[in-house]
């Protein structure tokens, strides 16, 4: 091969890399997931089909106790930063696409049932703002003050059926129903005195029940939507009574397919037990003593195993709970900090994020057995992309 | 192994050295409160507490979350004694546990001032 033609081999590598750059290879949305690296402020896009990581995308801020939820097409996610930050990105082209700073402090939200609004619960300066998914452009801006005009921070926010939104206001005590029909001009219903502090909350896959738990009460509070004349009443207000509460080193989350079976799974708060309610009547059916506080109590997806992950100082735990019989039929430890669990979309695996070991581990819910442990810089939240279809999410 | 003398004369000489370096560092001392500086292992343990465990309510920044922020400027004007009794025994009737399982006195101490001082995780 002489100077020319080895020249020109190079020029058709250069164009045949070209193309393959400006036309990447058609890829779906559905096995992907994103994963939150907290302390670099990037997320990973991760696949389901091959365990391994296809893009991390950085520049989003800080991202500690980040969350973010799926655009209903499930191409692009709204990651939800502390510092207030919303960053739209686009998880097939691997980039972001749109950001914007509109709070002081911030831990999360929720997408509206047509997909068309982004909600952000803020805890500083407080309140929910509504967004344009397609631009960012703010839509309407909910203060959360009480009566008396005392601003609270806002926490549980989750989507309802019919552009709705529940969410709690930790400080006031009360549960708030958004309604954003007209999403510059939503109306509010407030429940009042429904506990002290709520710290979390959930809708129930069907949109049906919104649950806040109670920091500052034993028991959890309870909406039906499909009756809300009836208000928000107590359920499992007696599991602590006569008990000292135990230290809580990080608050449980209540969002996850916690519901199983017949049944709803819960954590305890200031208890080293997982509460079981019988999801038609919502009285206790069992309490499950498990290793330490929980945080994450989550339902595989044919809710027939429970799988819980803990506060420090028990964070390098995790113990699965087998719903017939609610016995913990396993306890693994697959690192250290183990901070956020997901399962894939038909629940085969189960992604764990280890924090202080700077890894994903991929388990076989099957065989308990790890598949996978994958490099991932100080993560926390992992979130897959079946979540765009699910209410609740 | 056993080393020639004139390098196990050096490797002591070493080791002194290094000694009297661990203990400098261990014994820094504020000058007008007799707070000491745990050991750099140590040091590096606290700052992971505060940051992941303490950061899980008070914000990885320490800039505020569900507990309130913890930086200079927030902890200013407040009496260190009372913010190290919060630390080690947290704080009835609100979110705050008690740290005390995890941390010494001195420790406590030693964290509060960094704190006030400015001290990012």
């Amino acid at each position: 091969m002489n100077a020319r033609t080895r020249l020109a081999a190079m020029a058709a590598g250069a164009v045949v890399l070209l193309a393959a750059c400006a036309t990447p290879a058609l890829r779906g949305s559905g096995d992907l997931g994103v994963v939150i690296e907290r302390a670099a402020g990037s997320v990973q896009v991760v696949s389901n089909s091959s365990n391994t990581m296809l893009a991390r995308i950085g520049g989003l801020g800080d991202l500690s106790h980040a969350s973010l939820v799926y655009s209903r097409d499930a191409r692009y996610v709204y990651v939800f930063g502390r510092d207030g930050g919303i960053s739209k990105v686009d998880i097939l082209a691997g980039k972001l696409v749109a950001r914007v700073l509109q709070a002081g402090n911030s831990i999360g939200g929720a997408i509206s049932s047509d997909g068309r609004i982004v909600a952000a619960q803020n805890y500083s300066p407080g309140g929910v703002k509504l967004f344009d998914a397609d631009t960012l452009a703010l839509l309407a801006d909910i203060p959360a003050l009480d009566d008396n005009g005392q601003p609270s921070k806002v926490v549980g926010l989750a989507d309802l059926p019919g552009n709705r939104f529940a969410f709690s206001l930790f400080e006031a005590g009360e549960i708030w129903v958004l309604d954003a029909a007209q999403p510059r001009a939503p109306q509010v219903t407030k429940y009042r005195n429904v506990g002290r502090n709520p710290y979390d909350g959930l809708a129930s896959s069907d949109g049906r029940y919104y649950i806040a738990g109670l920091y500052g009460d034993d028991g959890l509070a309870l909406l039906d939507n499909w009756q809300p004349q009836a208000g928000v009443r107590r359920i499992l207000p007696g599991y602590g009574q006569g008990r000292d509460k135990q230290p809580v080193y990080k608050m449980p989350h209540l969002r996850g397919w916690s519901l199983a079976g017949d049944y709803a799974f819960l954590p305890a708060i200031g208890h080293h037990e997982v509460l079981v309610a019988d999801r038609r009547s919502w009285q206790e059916a069992a309490r499950v003593p498990v290793y330490g506080q929980p945080v994450f109590v989550m339902a595989e997806p044919s809710g027939r195993r429970v799988w819980v992950n803990f506060a420090f100082p028990h964070n390098d735990t995790v113990q699965v709970i087998d719903v017939p019989t609610m016995q913990v039929i396993q306890t693994l430890k697959p690192g250290r900090a183990i901070l956020h669990m997901e399962f894939t979309a038909r629940g085969d695996a189960v992604w764990l994020s280890s924090r202080d070991d700077d890894k994903l581990v991929v388990i076989d819910t099957a065989t308990f057995q790890t598949r996978r442990e994958l490099p991932a810089a100080n993560p926390s939240g992992i979130f897959f992309s079946w979540r765009a279809g699910r209410m609740g999410m | 192994m056993k080393l020639p003398a004139c390098c196990r004369t050096l490797t002591a000489k070493c080791l002194l050295l290094g000694c009297c370096a661990a203990l400098f560092i261990s014994e820094a001392v504020y000058a007008d409160s007799g707070i000491v500086s745990p050991a750099p292992q140590r040091v590096a343990e606290l700052r992971h507490l505060l940051r992941e465990d303490c950061g899980a309510c008070h914000g990885l920044t320490l800039n505020g979350g569900l507990g309130s922020p913890l930086t200079a400027a927030a902890l200013a004007g407040k009496p260190g004694d009372s913010l190290v009794a919060t630390l080690l025994d947290g704080r009835p009737g609100s979110a705050m546990p008690p740290w005390r399982p995890f941390m010494s006195e001195a420790e406590a101490q030693w964290l509060i001032r960094q704190l006030q001082q400015g001290m990012t995780p």
